[in-house]
């Protein structure tokens, strides 16, 4: 007993259980079932009924079995390999959006600290620059993924996703100004205690979305960009370039493309519950002094999840409901709306913080 | 002739200059769907299809049937006016001389291959006996090999009578058959046996 308290205090040891925590836990299974999620929801807003037949014996979970019915099958399916393709570059290019989107969780707290321990994976003091990093790399899934194949659909859909990344990645730091200026910091664990505060006595929480609401609207925006999902898919673009960028692979290369785009959409839920939505902190919480720390922990757990789950599915609900943008229209919207508000949005905040904070 | 040209005015305005409050709009609306399916009575227009089916009109070309007669015979006199008439040449009849002198002609041999046939339904509007109709109400016939898609005679006789449980019998049991069993089959190279 003692041996093992010894080996879990060890901080690597912690730091690899969080990862597998994490992982395992969290990221994989959120990205995983949502990719049922968007089919069985997206069922719901047209009037269908949805994936629902895959089933053992008479057995369907309404649906939920097609799950590992689509695991299974694309495990069975071959790997093919396009002719001229680059093959190195082929087979490696899928790993790259599912690492960066899995990589996004390493900084997301996901309750308060226990003592010394804390649920988060790590806690760097560039936090959020991290993200920016992480995000850029992902960009290189879907360059190498569109040059390496070979297809001429594929080249576009990857330049397509490359200008659009790279150029929503601009404002998406910008975005965030506002948020370090507000918080002081671009470490997370001081932006989310930083949402703790209260306004007006214990009246409304200082959470970003209302220090920050056009920063709210402006970065949520560029993270949907950047997951290359409607309105903004015009790199994926089914109606002309097919499947853009991952056009030429099959089974799981090209479900790793899948479940990288929902991870991907879970990182941005996590990133919007963190940074706008006040993290895990659960509001007015505090009022409550003597409440016990399990109950603590679990409401901020509860908290989290919901919120994260509620982002997740305002992403599948927009994507079926905003028609695509023309890609010059993702690029002037991108270029000659959202940067001028991001830069406003910037300038505004630093005349108030230096006014008021 | 001058061509009219009809100008469909843009909507122009603050609401669609701005994008959001289109978008959210939009948002209203299958949120509202999204919800009422999610707790609401699920107004699902899907038709789960080898378990419910979609009632077809009366009216509907479905696969043939052959009537019958009171008695349970044929009312087909193999008269070859479908088989004249049809545009696909898919049906082939071999008449036969019935031992009932006031029966006359029947069919030996009534075979419709039903991959042939393009459900225009001449053959129902050509037969003077109302012997052949179409309202089955089989809609997809999937069978697994061609040869199933030959229907012989009593393959297409009417069974549909509740009251009748007994297959009648033709009288033509110790009859003579035609030699040509084979060449009867319809053309399979899709050349019509002229
Ligand atoms: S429906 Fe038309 S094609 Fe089919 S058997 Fe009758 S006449 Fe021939
Ligand atoms: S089905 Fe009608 S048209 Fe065809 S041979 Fe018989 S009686 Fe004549």
């Amino acid at each position: 007993m003692d041996l093992i308290l010894e080996i879990l205090s060890i901080p690597l040891v912690q730091s690899i259980l969080k990862i597998a925590f994490i992982i395992l836990l969290f990221a994989m299974p959120l990205g995983t079932v949502l990719t049922l999620m968007e089919r069985k929801w997206s069922a719901m807003i047209q009037d269908r009924v949805g994936p629902n037949r895959a089933n053992v014996g008479n057995y369907t979970g309404n649906g939920l079995l097609h799950l590992a019915a689509d695991g299974l099958k694309s495990i069975f399916k071959e790997d093919t390999i396009p002719q001229g393709a680059n093959g190195f570059l082929y087979l490696i290019a899928p790993f790259f959006g599912l690492i960066a989107g899995v990589a996004t969780f390493a900084i997301i707290p996901i309750a308060g600290p226990i003592g010394d321990f804390t649920f988060q994976v790590t806690d760097i003091e560039p936090g959020l620059l991290f993200i920016f990093a992480i995000t850029s790399l992902s960009v290189y899934g879907a360059v190498l993924a569109g040059t390496s194949s070979n297809s001429k659909f594929a080249l576009l859909g990857g330049t397509r996703a490359s200008a659009q990344m790279i150029s929503y990645e601009v404002f998406m730091g910008l975005a965030l100004m506002g948020i370090f200026m507000v918080y002081g910091s671009t470490r997370v664990s001081d932006i989310v205690n930083g949402q703790n505060e209260y306004w007006f006595g214990n009246l409304i929480p200082m959470w970003g979305v209302f220090t920050q609401p056009l920063g709210f609207f402006l970065f949520f925006t560029a993270l949907i960009a950047e997951t290359k999902r409607a309105p903004f898919d015009a790199p994926e673009g089914e109606s002309e370039i097919v499947a853009g960028y991952f056009l030429e692979y099959s089974g799981m290369r090209w479900s790793a493309f899948m479940l990288a785009e929902y991870v991907a959409v879970a990182g941005v839920a996590v990133l919007m519950t963190t940074l706008f939505f006040g993290g895990y902190h659960v509001p007015w919480l505090h009022l409550w002094e003597s409440a016990p720390q399990w109950l603590v922990t679990l409401l901020q757990i509860g908290k989290f999840s919901i919120v994260t789950i509620f982002f997740c599915w305002l992403q599948i609900q927009l994507r079926w409901t905003l028609p695509k943008f023309r890609f010059d229209q993702t690029m002037s919207l991108g270029w000659k709306k959202l940067l001028p508000l991001s830069l406003a949005n910037t300038a505004l905040t630093a005349v108030v913080v230096l006014a008021f904070m | 002739m001058e061509l009219k040209v009809k100008q469909v005015k843009r909507v122009d305005g603050v609401k669609e200059a701005f994008y959001i409050p289109a978008a959210f709009g939009g948002l209203r609306l299958t949120v509202k769907h999204f919800f009422r399916n999610l707790f609401g009575s699920r107004d699902v227009v899907t038709i789960n299809y080898p378990e419910e089916k979609r009632p077809v009109s009366m009216r509907w070309r479905g696969r043939h049937r052959l009537t019958r007669k009171d008695d349970g015979f044929l009312k087909c006199v193999a008269c070859y006016m479908c088989e004249t008439v049809c545009p696909a040449k898919c049906i082939h009849i071999e008449a036969g001389e019935h031992p009932d002198l006031s029966i006359e002609k029947y069919p030996v041999r009534f075979d419709i291959d039903e991959l042939r046939c393009v459900f225009c339904g001449l053959c129902v509007e050509a037969c003077p006996k109302e012997a052949i109709r179409m309202d089955t109400g089989v809609v997809a016939m999937a069978y697994s090999s061609r040869k199933t898609f030959d229907f012989t005679r009593d393959l297409l006789r009417d069974n549909y009578d509740p009251n009748q449980h007994e297959s009648p019998k033709y009288g033509d049991e110790d009859l003579p058959r035609p030699e040509s069993q084979e060449s009867a089959l319809p053309n399979s190279q899709g050349i019509p046996a002229s």
